[in-house]
């Protein structure tokens, strides 16, 4: 056989080969052409003349805000939504796809950002489910077979008999990525794969994609992490306002560069926090233990002391404790053993009412379901606490001119875009949602903010701005806990960062020692041989 | 043009601003012309049926119409027909914008009329002007504690509401059946299970005009006045709605969410019981009377309340004119099952088909509404 000696002819005749460069080369016909896509709901176009090329052996980055369009894109590729307007061609060859069969049949492949695996049956179970021609689940042994070949084949070990429930997020995302393999996939789509991971489950996903573009499996990646994006695409499509606003590469751009054309103006991404002396000592969460939902020891032994005017960050992968720290603080969950101080004070009975009579804001994590009303309008939200406090409550009436002096002032200043205050705060964008939220609670007198997840699923624009008004809090001398997943978050905007994993502080770092490798590791439960103060 | 969520700055868009002002203008009345629209489609179902019987339905609804609203004596008659929905809808306004089901009603006017009766009877000569007053309150106060019974083993042991206020409405029902075999039957009566003729001072005033309209009508308006200031001027209203939309929300925000349904299903037992004390003494027998009749003293108003608060958007105003219209399909009804000589059962089956159109009318209602509303915030002010 004659071995391609050259860049050029393997580029040109072996699509398939073990090149993972970018093709400069013109090439065959692209393994997808998405053109002139157009779809609209309505009073809304979530796609609008969108095109799509993707090559085989390629990554390429769908990048965009909540509510770009992305997600529609994908769908539409994967025959859950029919484009109003436009052409699909696969290998050259217009393609209909009416259903996720018909797309699976074309070779495409989807890991979806919530798993699509039932817990209660194994890995192989779920592989074989859906699968066609197949008697129930009988018929195992060549089903798992074959799945112990195509896992070695690709390098992604795992037990085809675990259970989904007995494996971690990184498994669970390996055997959906197995069961678009088994099922024969060229073309991956990946939403948001990275949302539930550790940075060093993130490294091992990059691995394994890369040697899915080796063979000369095309990806499509969604994400709006600007690192990995910038770490793993070979092309890079931005899509704004459901239009396509932008194509590139990461060599042609930087992170700042994504970012501007994501939101559609200069954006500044990392920020100067000036250093500034702390006070004393408003919210001490003492060998904190805490029970979950299932009874599970969820907090062990957990300690945490923030003081006037500093930000401590609580970073770690969601899961692992954070959600039942914010509560048991806010007096949503009982303490098993351990105290939580505000202000050098034991509340003996807490609830939400009690602790937020003792000065404490709280921006839950799930803005939807534990932030805000969402039928109620954005004025009702935004008075959601002080409803029933002189002067927007006087005899027990509510005062409706000075709620809505108030809420305008709210508004303008937390820049909510609403038509009037009348709107269901349900009709807002996410970002809008999470400014009404945080307007309410930043505005109030707390000096003790518990921060979860502040700017989870929301644009950018609107993080910065989240961004801002925390350093403005820290500013003024409050003492924020800063709850969250987002490393960066946590790093940029913590004097100290506090790791959780399994219920359990790994460090208490200060803001100098916290490099993203050491936050990192620890995170995955990792401990290392460090002091931790206090 | 492309959004994915309502901004301010659409106003370029104005094929959609056209659609979004029609949007605004229609916004006020999804709420009940939907019902309407379902009421309407009803009756044509209703026009089957009659013809079904050989009934000429044009006749029928004409004789409906007549004998709902064609005199001065009929319109009476509706009226007070309605004034027990219009009490209790009102109830289950203030009930299900908390996220509380109550189906408890007819206890809860059984036990606010007993409190009611027990009252009159125990200050026999006292004053109307204050006599009048007092039963009403002691109906409310019946009722309420009927009602918070139930609210506090939702809010505080988890109870179904749905199971506890029916089971409670047995409970009242044979309380009120023991009452009248022993405690308060009429002295000398036997076998019928009334009370004596009660204090004529307790009898709710007959308004001017020779008809049998007494001033429970003005007591069904002031309570959905009171009702809507509650719900939607309130801050106690607002933590209940807060409630009723969002419980977890509303805890975070530091409201009191047991309290809050404790008190929704007391307010809207309340309600209840002044209808109670509104039956027994706007009634022309001026008793209360049980045992086969106990479904005639409550004229079932529990259950068709809540029909009525439903038609009427779960609003305490709308639940007024939604009651009449009601209570008019309950009078003119047997105004036509006499005239045309249909079975009474169509008559029951005619209201039970207008029911569950309009029930089932709420859910396009909800979508159509929210539809109304993404639309009418294109183009707003920013």
């Amino acid at each position: 056989m004659v071995e391609p000696t050259d860049n050029t002819a393997a580029g040109a005749t072996a699509p398939h080969s073990a090149s993972a460069e970018p093709r400069g080369q013109a090439s065959a016909s692209p393994m997808l052409e998405m053109t002139g896509i157009t779809k609209r709901f309505p009073g809304v176009v979530a796609n609008e003349n969108v095109d799509l090329v993707v090559q085989p052996g390629e990554v390429h980055t769908l990048l965009g805000e909540n509510g770009a369009g992305k997600s529609t894109l994908v769908k539409i590729l994967y025959g859950l939504y029919r484009p109003d307007e436009g052409e699909i061609k696969i290998g050259g060859a217009p393609v209909e796809i009416p259903s996720p069969a018909a797309a699976i049949e074309h070779g495409i492949g989807m890991i979806h950002q919530h798993f699509m695996l039932v817990p209660t049956l194994t890995v192989a179970e779920n592989v074989a489910l859906g699968l066609q021609g197949r008697r129930g689940l009988a018929d195992m042994g060549p089903v798992r077979d074959r799945l112990m070949e195509v896992s070695e084949r690709h390098g992604l070990a795992i037990d085809p008999d675990a259970y989904i429930w007995q494996l971690a997020v990184g498994e669970r995302q390996r055997a959906e990525i197995l069961k678009a393999l088994y099922r024969e996939a060229r073309l991956l789509v990946l939403d948001e794969p990275t949302a539930v991971l550790t940075p060093p489950e993130v490294d091992d996903l990059f691995a394994t994609l890369r040697s899915l573009t080796d063979e000369g499996r095309g990806l499509i990646f969604i994400s709006h992490k600007l690192a990995e994006v910038m770490d793993i695409s070979n092309q890079i499509t931005v899509l704004r306002d459901g239009e396509v606003v932008g194509r590139t590469t990461p060599a042609e751009t930087t992170r700042e560069g994504l970012a501007s054309m994501m939101v559609g103006r200069e954006v500044r991404l990392g920020r100067e926090v000036p250093d500034q002396d702390v006070g004393d000592q408003r919210l001490v969460v003492d060998r904190l233990r805490v029970r979950g939902d299932r009874g599970n020891i969820s907090l062990d032994d957990f300690s945490v002391q923030v003081a006037s005017g500093e930000i401590v960050g609580i970073a770690g992968v969601s899961g692992n404790g954070q959600r039942e720290l914010a509560e048991a603080i806010f007096g949503l969950r009982p303490i098993e053993s351990g105290t939580v101080q505000v202000r050098g004070e034991t509340i003996a009975a807490p609830s939400p009412k009690q602790v937020r009579r003792r000065g404490v804001a709280f921006v839950p994590e799930e803005r939807m379901r534990h932030g805000a009303v969402g039928e109620m309008s954005v004025s009702e939200n935004l008075m959601l606490v002080d409803y029933d406090k002189p002067p927007f409550a006087r005899g027990g009436l509510l005062q409706f001119g000075i709620i809505a002096e108030r809420c305008w002032e709210l508004v303008r200043r937390f820049t909510v875009k609403t038509p009037a205050l009348s709107t269901e705060t349900s009709h807002l964008s996410g970002g809008n949602i999470q400014k009404v939220v945080i307007a309410r609670e930043f505005s109030a007198d707390a000096d003790v903010l518990v921060v979860a997840q502040p700017t989870r699923g929301i644009d950018i624009g609107a993080a910065e701005y989240v961004h801002e008004r925390l350093l403005e809090k820290r500013a003024a001398g409050a003492a924020v806990l800063l709850i969250t997943e987002d490393l960066d978050e946590a790093m940029q905007l913590s004097d100290r960062v506090v790791v959780i994993f399994e219920g359990q502080a790994m460090c208490d770092l200060p803001r100098a020692e916290a490099t993203t490798d050491r936050v990192g590791l620890l995170m995955t439960g990792v401990s290392e041989e460090v002091p931790t103060p206090a | 043009m492309a959004r994915t969520a309502p901004q301010a700055d659409d106003t370029d868009a104005s094929g959609d601003v056209a659609v979004s002002r029609l949007a605004r203008l229609m916004r006020p009345f999804v709420g009940v012309a939907v019902p309407a629209f379902a009421a309407v489609a009803a009756l044509l179902v209703g026009a089957v049926m009659l013809l079904a019987f050989g009934a000429n339905p044009l006749v029928a609804y004409g004789e409906l119409v007549t004998g709902a609203f064609g005199s001065a004596d009929n319109l009476a008659d509706t009226a007070v027909r309605a004034m027990p929905l219009a009490l209790v809808g009102v109830g289950i306004c203030i009930a299900f914008r908390t996220d509380v089901i109550n189906i408890g009603g007819e206890g809860q006017i059984i036990l606010g009329a007993i409190a009611a009766t027990v009252t009159s009877m125990a200050f026999d000569d006292v004053p109307r002007v204050l006599l009048v007053p007092m039963v009403i309150v002691a109906g409310a106060i019946g009722g309420g504690f009927w009602g918070a019974i139930p609210g506090a083993l939702k809010a505080y042991a988890g109870v179904n509401e749905i199971l506890s206020t029916i089971m409670m409405n047995l409970v009242a029902f044979h309380f009120l059946s023991f009452l009248l075999q022993d405690l308060l039957i009429e002295p000398g009566a036997i076998k019928i299970q009334q009370t004596r003729r009660l204090s004529p001072n307790a009898d709710l005033p007959l308004l001017p005009g020779g008809t049998r309209l007494h001033i429970g009508v003005l007591i069904a308006i002031l309570v959905a006045v009171l009702g809507y200031l509650l719900l939607f001027r309130s801050a106690l209203g607002m933590r209940l709605r807060a409630v009723g939309h969002n419980q977890d929300a509303s805890q975070y925000a530091g409201m009191a969410v047991k309290k809050s349904v404790t008190q929704a299903l007391a307010f809207s037992g309340a309600c209840c019981g002044i209808a109670g004390a509104v039956l027994v003494f706007g009634s022309e027998s001026h008793r209360l009377i049980g045992e086969g009749g106990a479904a005639a003293f409550t004229q079932n108003a529990g259950f068709n309340g809540i029909v009525a608060a439903l038609f009427g958007a779960l609003h305490p105003i709308f639940t007024v004119p939604a009651s009449f219209l009601f209570g008019g399909m309950l009078t003119g009804g047997s105004d036509m099952q006499r005239a045309i000589q249909v079975p009474a059962a169509l008559v029951v089956a005619l209201n039970g088909v207008v029911v569950v159109f309009v029930v089932g009318s709420l859910r396009l209602r909800d979508r159509l509404r929210t539809w109304v509303g993404e639309v009418s915030s294109y183009g707003g002010r920013a």
